[in-house]
């Protein structure tokens, strides 16, 4: 499922908002997770999962093409742990 | 302020009500039935790719011996098909 697709999906349900509103929705929904994550906190939506952000060590990389090490500062990336839900019925 | 606090369901749901204007009880549906619409799609087998925000990809994992860290003692981890999420690049870049 695309973004799209999900936009369809709503519009379907809610026939008094416009494509726009969805749309606008959508983006606010995904922006402030995002904020939120940026902002150093974390989200957490019960039966969904939880979104958080893990911190990478600076490493020595190397750069594919040439061989040649460079350091790798070190940096926040998002994390996602699936709801127990969702990893239950995934497997069942 | 930026606030560092959790992010739950009901500040995403607050947010729709101020900025959207919808009513609290349809910004809590709303909110409701995005989740309800990407874990359907997951627990289909589907892949779901948000653009400007990420991926949920569904991977399958083979058995392989673990280890109780208590005891020591190994124990087979059954096949199991797991949810990860690959963020954006867009996301990557504001929350470094």
């Amino acid at each position: 499922m695309i973004r799209s697709e999900l936009i369809k999906k709503l519009e379907a349900e809610n026939p008094e908002l416009t494509t726009e509103e969805v749309e606008k929705i959508l983006d606010l929904f995904f922006d402030q997770i995002i904020q939120r994550l940026a902002d150093g906190g974390r989200v957490e939506l019960r039966g969904f999962g939880a979104f958080s952000t893990r911190d990478r060590s600076p490493r020595k990389g190397r750069n594919p093409r040439t061989g040649a090490a460079v350091d790798v500062p070190s940096k926040r990336v998002p994390y996602f742990k699936p709801g127990k839900e969702v990893r239950e019925r995934l497997n069942k | 302020m930026a606030d560092t606090g959790t992010l739950t369901r009901a500040d995403l749901a607050e947010i729709l009500n101020r900025q959207i204007g919808l009513s609290r009880a349809d910004a809590a549906a709303m909110i409701e039935s995005i989740l309800d619409h990407m874990t359907t799609a997951v627990l289909d087998g589907e892949n779901v790719k948000i653009s400007g925000f990420g991926t949920f990809v569904l991977r399958d994992k083979g058995q392989r011996i673990g280890r109780n860290p208590k005891t020591g003692v190994e124990v087979p981890i059954t096949p199991r098909r797991v949810l990860t999420f690959r963020a954006s690049q867009g996301m990557r870049q504001k929350v470094k």
